[in-house]
């Protein structure tokens, strides 16, 4: 317990960032130019802290694996971000959205920093309105909202379905406007393959540049780690075909402890898969729920089309289960029924793996509306039919569409089939208050730490994390640390740390080229995936994870000695990146196994089927495990347990429940 | 072979790296699922390729759900081949039939050299950007978001400009490799809301100015980029970017 | 943001687009002005209107200053336009295997050079058939009115079938190139709007159709006599 200072500052809650604000070190401006800052990652953690620590005067370097810092996945967030504004009246306020973020992540996130969280959210709309991010707009020019995510108020703004990418290209627009200033380096196409830890301080990193294969040393004297989530250890998931975990991992081989890393959010309303040759999930948003009803034939096996199926001989499981929230449960909620339907045999599609999403009704009943509203008497059924698709087609018109391009089926006319798909991941890197990992001067920001969604993330709420921790936490926060480094020169990156750590991941590499083995990196990379998606997916138990663990270090063995990696070092070669990125993902996921094997609870995201009630709810454990669980790798694939406990002050401790 | 599924020739343009010279080569796959989007079948045929000890095809792909701007092939004479507002991720095989021959190419202009065989490098994008594609307002500085009421007309027009996924299929496509449809999305973009006012002038000519210096070519107004657009941003941006242009230079 | 580094107007590529959008718009202008004087020959009195017309022409002082203008707009368009092909082909020094432009814009539209190349062969022809004569080696007597007689010069040109075959193929270049050029002049003035582009589009097309009959109809009307 003792490593763990979580450094949360002290006085009442929500006086603990103001305070903390008006009584952190500073560093005077002459002083911030000789400081150097390390940025890993460009998404909106990432981009939104290099733009504003530069703006601060800082010397900052990014590096990004894409070609551009606008490709970071942030950019595919498709419904919103979550701010207490109260815009519309709705008794929204700092506290509702502190307390629905606790209660969303089941009591397993630290109160402090969820506080901190929705106090800044505010400001985040204003920055991002004031650098010309076009959010939706009412008829009266102000901004629009919506509801999300089972909460009560309407609370998140949005822009279009593109959120994501409009929030992502404001704070890219604000780092290539520092990149242009000269304050900012912009490393893109490098991939960060190690952190160099000296006398116990992060000091910089090894990068490999991509194009040329030319390993890099890089001085700073912080490093910040913005490098998203690991959704990609279950190889499909609705994350991007780069997102990994390698900077994380290689971050938590030198110190910084693993943060809950069997969190995982699914995500209910995904395009099911097609066939083997898969290669990711593609999200369709939330906000489909509000409309749409999902069900599943009552009879087993049935292999009638959905449209044959009558009425009666339907069943609207989540209506039937929860019927005051229904179609409107939380991510883990839907998720898991959808699973218990299928696993018990009424899936539909051709996989069985699949339920449909119905909106037949709301045709129908918005066809009603609008005729109502046109003055149309006595519509046909056929005319009812056109308005209510056109009413359906202004809502959610750029879902349907993608819906049909992706499956070739006409989702006006025939039920969508959905299915759960990892989506995010809550765990991450531990971080203290200040987002500082246990290796000092090294920080973890946005999906990459483990701070703010306990076990489970509301909806529209990934986005407000990574520009909270960008734009407002990071740039206070970072001056307890560096006001203490104001005297420290920049180290030469011959220093033996540099050299020691180079010659490191060149070993690495030049192993993953000499086994010139006989399976592909994703042949090993799909079998990793289904071992994690069967026995540490939407519900886990004992005896599957003990298995999980068995055969993930045999795949671990097998990969070392067979796996396949064309071409050579001094190249662009994709495969030797995958290679090194599947290679952290086997770590991890053995480690993820780990940690949803000690937490023999449910909790949000995390269903361990020995932890439910008599009807089949999540059952948690408060007393045993109200708290984060840090790992530190002791080397050689062993790992220790800390726990930092999580203590409950403002807010009542519950069961959760949708019923 | 299963029910549906298709024998293809692929011509893929391979070249080791930016300064090899490249040529088209000829690749037969089979039974190729319909339901498979273009880049899996990239995937299936990379499979292939390893397995047999060859190199793989590089190209450029990150979030495969037509967001991220990353993905870029050019096919059978297409930016993103040829289906109508879809990035190469999100074009699935159905578009093809059983027996065709698909030219695959990476995109073609001096201004986005090409790194290896159909990845190129387009961070000529994010050197324009960073000469006027932002507003200058410093974290801290910003007002309560709803004083800047913005009509809706207007905050609506900004977003379909700003809808940009600066992939570069508008260059790829124009016959003279212009990079103006993106340069006047952003400009747009930025013209059209109050907090953009400000700088409205500089941005104008400094952006214009990048997009000359790296190598573009010159708008000859066909269209072709709009049609070609997977988001379809509209060639009024370009009409919007030459009048703020204009305008820029009549007042400095 | 400072402008330090802006070129100047004219040497940046939307400031070269304004100088073809307003040559071309410059030209068109010309168009109507030619094809209104030169239907004259339609009033079919054996060109005493016609005569009448082109001595205007030949003495207005405003006329004859506005010549220059306009051989000054030509050679800007055509000098610009040379100067931008070149500098387009040297944007993508690599070109496709496979191009398949029809499925994205017409190709008269990315074809502007060339029909541009032909007209201006076909201008030479046509200047070295009347303007050469009636500016310097002089016109063949008067007509009726005592006028110069430039309509004499027509008929005798256009009793050559094969020139009458060039010039009418020349105007279905012309035609093609309005096509394209008319409206795109507007597109790079910045008048795009979604209320009037297809109105400015539509009266391109007639505008390139109507205009091209009319030139052409003229050779053809006279070789096969129906204007004597």
């Amino acid at each position: 317990m003792s490593k763990l200072d979580s450094k949360i500052p002290e006085g009442p809650l929500e006086q603990k960032w103001e305070k903390y604000k008006s009584s952190v070190p500073l560093v005077n401006p002459a002083n911030k130019r000789s400081l150097e800052i390390i940025v890993v990652g460009s998404g909106l953690a990432g981009a939104s802290a290099a733009s504003t620590l530069a703006e601060m005067g800082y010397k900052v370097k990014v590096f990004c694996f894409q070609d551009s810092a606008r490709r970071a996945h942030s950019i595919a967030a498709q419904g919103g971000i979550n701010a207490a504004k109260n815009y519309q009246n709705d008794g929204d306020s700092t506290y509702r959205l502190f307390y629905d973020t606790i209660k969303g992540g089941d009591y397993r996130a630290r109160e402090a920093n969820v506080y901190r969280l929705a106090s800044v959210s505010a400001n985040i709309i204003d920055q991002c309105v004031a650098s010309g991010v076009p959010l939706a707009r009412e008829y009266g020019g102000m901004l629009s909202n919506r509801s999300f995510g089972g909460t009560q108020v309407q609370r998140t703004f949005y822009a279009a379905g593109q959120t994501g990418q409009q929030l992502l290209l404001g704070a890219y627009s604000g780092l290539q406007r520092q990149v242009g200033l000269g304050t900012v380096e912009m490393c893109a196409r490098h991939e960060m393959l190690d952190v160099v830890v000296i006398d116990g301080k992060a000091r910089g990193i090894i990068a490999r540049d991509l194009i040329s294969g030319k390993l890099e040393r890089h001085f700073g004297h912080a490093v910040l780690l913005c490098t998203g989530g690991y959704g990609n250890v279950f190889y499909l998931s609705t994350n991007a075909m780069g997102s990994n975990v390698t900077a994380a991992w290689k971050a938590h081989k030198k110190g910084a402890f693993f943060g809950n890393p069997c969190f995982t959010q699914i995500h209910p309303t995904c395009i099911p898969v097609s066939g083997d040759h898969q290669s990711k999930l593609t999200l369709m948003s939330e906000s489909l729920r509000n409309d749409g009803r999902i069900w599943v034939p009552k009879k087993q096996g049935d292999t009638r089309k959905p449209n044959e199926i009558p009425e009666e001989e339907r069943d609207y499981y989540l209506e039937r289960r929860y019927p005051a929230f229904g179609n409107l449960v939380p991510r883990d909620v839907a998720s898991r029924a959808a699973k218990e339907r299928c696993d018990a045999g009424y899936g539909v599609g051709a996989s069985k793996m699949a339920v449909y999403l119905d909106y037949k009704a709301a045709i129908d009943r918005y066809g009603k509306t609008q005729a109502k509203k046109l003055g149309v008497e006595n519509p046909t059924a056929a005319q009812l039919r056109e308005f209510g698709k056109q009413v359906v087609e202004e809502k959610y018109g750029n879902l349907f569409e993608m819906y049909e391009q992706i499956t070739g089926e006409n989702p006006y006319e025939v039920p969508m089939r959905i299915y759960p798909a990892v989506h995010y991941t809550m765990g991450g890197l531990w971080v203290d208050y200040n987002l500082m990992t246990t290796v000092p001067g090294m920080y973890a920001l946005g999906e990459a730490n483990f701070s703010d969604h306990g076990a489970n993330r509301l909806g529209a709420s990934a986005l407000m994390q990574g520009l909270a921790d960008g734009y407002f936490v990071i740039p206070m926060t970072i001056g307890a640390y560096l006001s203490k480094e104001i005297g420290v020169k920049p180290i030469s990156t011959d220093h033996e740390a540099f050299v020691n750590a180079e010659k490191e991941v060149q070993a690495t590499i030049d192993k993953f080229l000499s086994i010139k083995g006989s399976k592909s990196v994703d042949s090993f990379h799909k079998r990793l995936g289904k071992i994690m998606w069967d026995k540490c997916g939407m519900a886990r138990n004992e005896k599957g994870l003990k298995e999980a663990i068995a055969e993930i270090r045999a795949l671990r063995e097998e990969f070392w000695r067979d796996v396949r990696v064309p071409g050579t070092n001094n190249e662009l070669n994709p495969e030797l990146e995958k290679a090194g990125r599947v290679a952290d993902f086997i770590e991890l996921g053995e480690l993820m196994c780990m940690d949803a094997l000690n937490r023999s609870e449910s909790c949000g995201g995390h269903f361990r089927e020995e932890s439910q009630t008599e009807e089949g709810e999540a059952l948690r454990k408060d007393d045993e495990f109200s708290y984060v669980a840090a790992w530190e790798n002791k080397g050689n694939h062993t790992y220790e347990l800390h726990k930092e406990e999580l203590k409950f002050e403002a807010i009542k401790i519950a069961a959760r429940s949708y019923k | 072979m299963s029910h549906g599924n298709m024998n293809l020739t692929l011509k893929v343009w391979r070249q080791k790296d930016a300064k090899a010279k490249g040529q088209l080569v000829t690749y037969p796959l089979t039974d190729i699922s319909p339901d498979m989007s273009f880049l899996e079948m990239f995937d299936v045929l990379n499979e292939q390729l390893i397995n047999k000890g060859e190199e793989p095809i590089a190209f450029d792909h990150d979030c495969r759900e037509g967001i991220c701007g990353m993905c870029s092939m050019f096919i059978n004479g297409q930016p993103h081949g040829p289906k109508r507002g879809v990035t190469t991720c999100q074009l699935h095989m159905r578009s093809f039939k059983n027996g065709d021959t698909i030219v695959v190419e990476p995109w073609r202009a001096a201004a986005f050299p090409v790194i290896k065989d159909l990845t190129v490098d387009r961070t000529a994008f994010d050197r324009i950007i960073a000469k006027g594609g932002f507003i200058s307002v410093n974290t801290g500085n910003a007002q309560d978001a709803n004083n800047i009421p913005i009509p809706k007309p207007d905050a609506d027009a900004a977003f379909n400009a700003a809808a940009c996924i600066g992939c570069g299929a508008c260059v790829a496509t124009c016959k003279n490799s212009s990079a103006m449809l993106f340069v006047s999305a952003k400009i747009s973009q930025l013209a059209l809301l109050p907090q953009g006012q400000v700088e409205r002038v500089a941005r104008a000519k400094n952006m214009v100015a990048q997009m000359d210096a790296e190598g573009f070519g010159n708008c000859s107004n066909t269209g072709a980029c709009e049609i070609e657009c997977p988001k379809g941003i509209s060639l009024e941006n370009i009409a919007r970017m030459n009048r703020e242009y204009y305008m820029a230079n009549i007042k400095e | 943001m400072s402008t330090a580094t802006s070129p100047k107007f004219l040497q940046s590529s939307l400031g070269k687009k304004l100088v073809m959008g307003l040559t071309g718009l410059f030209l068109i202008s010309f168009l109507v002005v030619h094809a209104t004087l030169n239907s004259f020959i339609f009033f079919n009195d054996g060109g005493l209107i016609f005569n009448e017309g082109a001595k205007f022409m030949a003495e207005n002082p405003i006329i004859r200053a506005m010549e220059y203008v306009l051989f000054l707009g030509l050679i800007l368009h055509c000098l610009q336009a040379l100067f931008l092909t070149l500098q387009n082909n040297k944007a993508r020094p690599v070109k496709y295997a496979v191009n398949n432009g029809n499925a994205n814009s017409k190709w008269y539209s990315r074809s502007m050079g060339l029909l541009g190349t032909l007209l201006l062969i076909f201008l030479i022809v046509h200047l070295a058939n009347f303007w050469v004569k009636s500016r310097f080696t002089g016109l063949p007597g008067h007509d009726a009115n005592g006028n110069e007689n430039l309509y004499l010069v027509m008929q005798e040109a256009f009793s050559n079938l094969w020139l009458v075959v060039l010039y009418a193929l020349a105007q279905i270049s012309l035609a093609y190139h309005l096509m394209h050029g008319f409206q795109s002049a507007f597109q790079t003035l910045g008048w795009n709007h979604p209320k009037y582009t297809p109105v400015i589009k539509s009266i391109g097309f007639w505008f390139s159709i109507v205009i091209s009959l009319v030139f052409a109809a003229m050779p053809i009307a006279m070789y096969a006599g129906l204007v004597k």
